[in-house]
């Protein structure tokens, strides 16, 4: 069990700067992701976290004591990597004992760890199999239980699930999940597919050339994005980003979009010039009365809902509806949007201007 | 554009049965998506109609010529595969052209400009034409392979999983964009993908492939709504349709033995006591996971909604669907 925190980390690799200052905490039992796209710096930032990096200026915290110069060996932390490396020659229960025998642990107390690891990832069958024949997903468990095994005050995985396919992936993700759960380790989980952030994240960290773009919990950061990237990169569809000129006042609840007033929530900031308004598909609407047009490109069927996508005068716009509604191509419809749930950025820095929704997520 | 048929075709690799007695016809224009899993008998069924293998048994039939003993090239189909092959010594704007200058074709010059520019604009390589095969990244070069094939009108298209290379938001806008290309074009495609979202979004009709048989085709809202067994509700949706004994619940068929249960299909509020063992918030939706009688099911609920693990909900089904022990549907009083 363990507490980490984050201050001011910092990773150069000579000019490059993976890691620009980095600040966050991690609460005892957490899981916590770490979110971006690649060469965002969050494998570095993990890295630093497991001591395979040394960082080249900052803190990192464990349980209070400063580890940011120990090595890896010292810090008492397991790693679990995308490529599930198990030793070939040994069968499955030789695989999960070795860092415990490694360790000088008594072979009773061995026998006792490693049966009740298997039985909590319900491996208990396969124990003197050879790892050679192993399916994907009892590698993966095989992996997961040694790293269980030693008892570590953390778990560090980076993106363990990412070389398997959409639908096991899926349920491995419930399963990691549910271990965590029963387990309640803290656990520090780096990927890029933000549906899996969201899905077993308790926290995440969106992060960008190498700064930290949002920190929060998965709705807020869903609901309330603190810059454009954030908003374009969470969500599947992503948030549907609306340039326009304009205006803005504290107080103001509307803005003008190609001659119509949308409405937004109470703005806390005064603002001019190139704006975005962000919205996100299921909260547009389809409607024949509302003033704002868009032209019907493409509707794709997802079951219970649809993905239209439309032409405005201020861009492409994705609109996500019930699929019992007939839409035609190349038809001229109106677009209402969900008032409440509106975000608005400043063009150039990408930053969400404050208001009413967003101005207890907002830091600085 | 062309019409194809397969009547009845079968190939097997030694023991191992991947296309048996498939029967399919495609009509002009159509945009066909064969779902299955690895192994289902996807590639094999392209391959065949390429005339890349033979079929043991059946006929393949191209505007209603059988087309069994004609070479590929004969066949008159063009095929993108999954690992993009280009000629690396060659610009983009060389290996887009390089289908149109076979002899065969003989295409006219300006008339190889404007095609490469219309499908250069289409797939968003336009700024690239003057750069080598080699300097794209591997999003760009499976653009440059689709673009290949759509520069030529060939009697069919056949694509093997050509976006499962690409990173999910390039994914989303080539799904939107071979879908207009295809309304564009007037093409015939047939496209075969283990993603379920890329069968529902583009497809006129869906077909559903389980080790080597087809075993069902419809439009994407048939065969999501309709499914004819458990492992085709299994394989549409998302989440997973839930799969819990017919008794569960009170009022299905006598010889009902499996309940399929859509997510959505879940009555909130009313009907037996469930316990709320995870909230899956993922931003547009909610998903509930509970327990009931030992049986995992999840549903779906408002987005921000105040439910937490170990609360009590009451959850009824609606629209249930029914199997039997074999996992055939039920169907029940005329309407499906």
């Amino acid at each position: 069990m363990a507490e980490i925190v984050i201050q001011n980390l910092r990773k150069d690799f000579g000019d490059f700067t993976a890691v620009k200052s980095s600040s966050f905490r991690i609460e005892d039992g957490e899981f916590f992701m770490l979110l971006g796209p690649s060469g965002c710096g969050k494998t570095t930032t993990l890295r630093m976290i497991a001591g395979l990096e040394l960082p080249t200026s900052g803190e990192i915290w464990i349980d209070g004591e400063e580890v940011g110069r120990k090595p890896a060996s010292q810090r008492d932390i397991a790693f679990v990597f995308q490529m599930f490396a198990l030793y070939p020659h040994m069968n499955v229960r030789r695989n999960i004992s070795y860092p415990l025998a490694s360790q000088g642990m008594p072979r009773a107390r061995i026998r006792e760890k490693v049966a009740e690891v298997a039985r909590i990832l319900d491996i208990g069958s396969i124990l003197d199999r050879p790892v050679g024949g192993l399916s994907g997903g009892d590698r993966q468990r095989v992996a997961l239980a040694r790293a269980i095994v030693r008892d570590p005050k953390c778990f560090l995985m980076d993106e363990p699930l990412g070389a398997l396919d959409a639908e096991f992936r899926e349920r491995m993700a419930e399963e990691l999940r549910a271990l965590h759960d029963r387990m309640r380790a803290t656990t520090v989980y780096v990927t890029h597919d933000q549906l899996e952030a969201m899905q077993m994240g308790d926290k995440i960290v969106v992060m960008n050339h190498g700064v930290i773009e949002q920190f929060g919990t998965p709705q807020d950061i869903y609901d309330k994005p603190a810059t454009l990237f954030v908003a374009s990169f969470i969500g599947s569809p992503p948030m549907n980003v609306l340039r326009f000129h304009g205006k803005v006042a504290p107080g103001a609840a509307s803005v003008t979009l190609h001659h119509h007033a949308v409405a937004v929530p109470a703005m806390r900031e005064a603002f001019e010039g190139d704006m975005i308004l962000g919205v996100r598909p299921e909260h547009v609407r389809l409607t024949d009365d509302a003033p704002y047009r868009g032209r019907v490109l493409a509707s794709e069927y997802l079951g219970t809902t649809q993905i239209v996508t439309l032409d405005t005068p201020n861009g492409q716009i994705k609109a996500r509806i019930a699929s019992d509604r007939a839409v035609r191509m190349d038809e001229t419809v109106g677009l209402a949007f969900h008032p409440g749930t509106i975000s608005l950025f400043d063009a150039q820095s990408g930053r969400a201007l404050r208001s009413e929704l967003n101005e207890g997520v907002l830091h600085g | 554009m062309a019409e194809v048929r397969l009547e009845r075709v079968s190939k097997s690799f030694g023991s191992t049965v991947a296309v048996a007695e498939m029967s399919l016809d495609i009509g002009h224009g159509e945009f066909v998506v064969l779902l299955g899993p690895t192994g289902a008998g996807k590639t094999t069924t392209l391959r065949l109609i390429a005339g890349l293998e033979r079929p043991e048994a059946g006929d393949i039939l191209i505007d209603g010529r059988s087309v069994l003993n004609e070479t590929p090239a004969q066949r008159d189909v063009a095929m993108v595969f999954q690992q993009y092959s280009l000629y690396p010594h060659m610009t983009v704007r060389e290996n887009l052209a390089f289908p149109l200058r076979s002899p065969v074709l003989r295409t006219p010059e300006d008339e190889i400009r404007r095609k490469v520019a219309e499908v250069a604009e289409v797939l968003h390589i336009a700024h690239k034409l003057d750069n080598k095969a080699t300097k794209l990244s591997g999003g760009e070069m499976q653009r440059v392979s689709i673009g290949r094939a759509l520069v030529r009108d060939p009697a069919i298209h056949l694509m093997d999983e050509p976006l499962s290379s690409l990173d999910a938001k390039l994914r989303s806008d080539m799904r939107v964009e071979l879908k207009r290309i295809h309304a564009d074009l007037g093409a015939t495609l047939l496209y075969v993908t283990h993603d379920q979202i890329e069968a529902m979004t583009m497809a006129t009709r869906v077909g559903v492939l389980d080790e080597g048989r087809l075993v069902q085709v419809g439009t994407p809202r048939e065969v999501y709504e309709d499914p004819v067994s458990l492992r085709v509700a299994a394989r549409l949706g998302q989440p997973r349709i839930n799969i819990l004994p017919a008794d569960l619940f009170p009022g299905g068929p006598a010889r009902a033995r499996f309940m399929g249960l859509r997510p959505e299909h879940i009555r909130h509020g009313e009907g037996r006591p469930s316990e709320v063992v995870r909230v899956e918030r993922l931003g547009d939706q909610t998903r509930l996971h509970l327990r009931l009688d030992g049986h995992d099911l999840v549903t779906l609920s408002d987005p921000h909604t105040d439910l937490e693990a170990g609360d009590r909900l009451p959850v009824e089904p609606r629209n249930p669907l029914y199997f039997d022990a074999d996992g055939a549907r039920i169907l029940q009083g005329g309407a499906p």
